[in-house]
């Protein structure tokens, strides 16, 4: 079992993950779109100098070389930042991947936000919503060191095709080495009953825990939900603190449109019409600048998840 | 060099598969005519003379690949691998019907012998590269065959992928642009001219060859000499005719994917017949 807990950034996390089924795995390989050193995919092909390749900044065609190496029953990660893995490269992913039922494991770093100094043209928020339309593929966005590698690996065990969104610099230490981290099972972090704040990725789990103190100081006991696994969505869950707060409050570092709480609002209007807020860029593009002026910029922060709740709780 | 025993058996091949693919579209009453009659040499040449497949087998493991980027010109890849033996000749007269196992862009998933899903024209050619490179990866001793159309050509996706095989040195791929000079809305010579297709591809640093598409000597000589290139991907420019074989829609714009019957299917047969006269 791989100790995560010295890692320094989630990057590492995800290199540790890929380089452990290159290990077992002679089939995986790993492509890149000139971004080697800023996922840190060297090390990969430091240990496996024949299944790396530097595809140049092509994404369009790196994710459909990947199609043609999962046929000939290679396991290709693919990665790019997550503007260009989502966007750039769709309809091959789509369509070369997804329609022709190919396996390819795409990574996108820097999703929302966390593309901070590089500013607008490299901050997806809409991501999530354009992988939530290729059919049965698995998204996923991590919040910590230890589940980042964790869902890697039961990732690549689905034997389907999956996107995975995460931040490369900085990491968050939450789940110790043998927590029971399950792709497709978000993560009751609390389980007040007067509210239920749902949170996707690394910078909302992060907030959401911070104004979890500042709500029970208030006397109000909420429920988190760590929701790691974006598609398939973790249903049961979703229902079951639906039940027991009776007001959700989703927060992502993406948009409402096609977004987390929309698939969440969608499904519960279907069984069991629930109050919701949401916290998301809106109607926003990205912007420059660092992470926690971003946060602050965008209303990703404790406070403003706070406010949200006091005012679903009206 | 062919024997010329085995020029004109080609050549009947030929004009069987094009009585087929005309048949098949024919049946269904409209189909992509133009750009499946242009590459009836290439893929005869290819499945009866060169490549190793084994139509029992379809996936065999270590077997030549066909990516048909243009995939639109299913119809003639599907007569060509009934006719093979893939599977039965009957299957042509599905073509696009409910259900079918022929849908009019080619389907790995659907029909035994296609080696790759195409049809957003230009990622063929990715995929094309990522397999020849599977089979170096492999070590198979294998070829992988990529068919591009010229009007696919305008695709940037196509550029992307001639610059990552030239980098990778992929010996195993060979290529062919059907330069047909035509595409859906008429002539390439004034939409996205084409015609200095080969100087582009040279550009890539590929392996370039201009021949007669439609002739087998020809063909045979650009493919074997390709396959002696083992420090680049080659690139053979097919000099063709778009809806070669189907007089109807030979000579006139119009005819990337063509309405007609059975009736004019045959009628079209029997000139194609007659133009054969000498070696049937």
């Amino acid at each position: 079992m791989r100790n995560t807990s010295d890692l320094e950034n989630m990057r590492d996390a995800m290199m540790a993950a890929i380089n452990d089924l290159g290990k077992d795995h002679k089939e995986v390989v790993l492509l890149d779109a000139d971004l080697s050193s800023c996922l840190g995919s060297d090390s990969f092909q430091a240990l496996f100098p024949e299944r790396f390749f530097n595809c140049g900044i092509a994404e369009a065609n790196m994710v459909g070389m990947a199609a043609g190496l999962s046929s000939m029953k290679f396991v290709p990660f693919v990665h790019s930042f997550a503007c260009f893995s989502s966007r750039r490269a769709y309809d091959q992913f789509f369509l070369s991947c997804g329609y022709a039922k190919q396996t390819v494991h795409l990574l996108g770093t820097d999703p929302g936000i966390t593309a901070q100094l590089n500013g607008g043209t490299h901050m997806p928020f809409e991501d999530i919503a354009l992988m939530r339309q290729v059919p049965g593929i698995t998204v996923y966005e991590p919040s910590d060191a230890q589940s980042c590698y964790e869902l890697t690996l039961q990732a690549y065990e689905t034997g389907k095709s999956s996107y995975a969104r995460f931040g490369r610099k900085g990491i968050t230490h939450r789940y110790p080495v043998g927590t029971k981290i399950e792709l497709g099972k978000g993560i009751e972090l609390a389980d007040g009953k007067d509210v239920a704040i749902i949170a996707t990725g690394e910078v909302m789990v992060g907030e959401a825990e911070k104004a979890l103190e500042a709500l029970k100081s208030k006397g109000i006991n909420a429920t988190l939900v760590d929701l790691h696994t974006i598609k398939p969505l973790d249903v049961e869950l979703i229902e079951k603190v639906a039940d027991r707060c009776g007001k959700i409050l989703v927060c992502e570092n993406g948009r409402y449109a096609g977004g987390v709480g929309e698939a969440i609002a969608a499904h519960l209007s279907t069984v069991k019409p629930t109050k919701m807020a949401y916290l998301n860029c809106g109607e926003r593009y990205g912007e420059v600048g660092k992470l926690d002026y971003l946060k602050e910029a965008f209303g990703f922060t404790a406070e403003n998840i706070e406010k949200k709740v006091l005012e679903l709780l009206k | 060099m062919l024997e010329q025993a085995k020029v004109e058996a080609l050549t009947k091949k030929a004009e069987e598969l094009r009585e087929l693919t005309i048949r098949e579209i024919g049946h269904l009453g409209a189909g992509h005519i133009g750009g499946s009659m242009s590459i009836i040499e290439i893929l005869t040449y290819l499945y009866f003379n060169e490549m190793n497949v084994d139509p029992k087998n379809p996936k065999k493991e270590d077997r030549d690949r066909l990516v048909c980027s243009k995939g639109h010109a299913g119809p003639a890849v599907y007569a060509v691998l009934a006719n093979k033996g893939y599977f039965p000749e009957e299957w042509l007269s599905t073509l696009n019907q409910g259900g079918t196992n022929l849908p009019s862009h080619c389907d790995m998933n659907r029909t035994p012998g296609i080696d790759f899903t195409t049809g957003s024209l230009g990622q063929g050619t990715s995929a094309a590269v990522g397999i020849a490179l599977g089979q170096r990866l492999k070590k198979q001793e294998a070829f992988t065959y990529l068919i591009v159309g010229d009007g696919e050509s305008q695709e940037g996706q196509v550029w992307e992928a001639a610059e990552v095989g030239a980098q990778n040195k992929l010996g195993n791929l060979i290529a062919f642009t059907d330069l047909n000079k035509q595409q859906l809305d008429g002539y390439t010579f004034d939409i996205g001219n084409m015609e200095n297709i080969g100087t582009r591809w040279l550009g890539f640093n590929w392996h370039v060859q201009r021949i007669d598409g439609h002739s087998f000597q020809a063909i045979d000589r650009a493919v074997q000499a390709a396959k002696k290139v083992v420090d680049r991907p080659s690139m053979i420019i097919l000099d063709t005719q778009k809806s070669r074989g189907f007089a109807p829609g030979e000579g006139i714009s119009a005819n990337h994917s063509m309405k007609f019957n059975e009736k004019t299917a045959e009628e079209a047969i029997k000139v194609l017949r007659e133009r054969m006269g000498g070696l049937k």
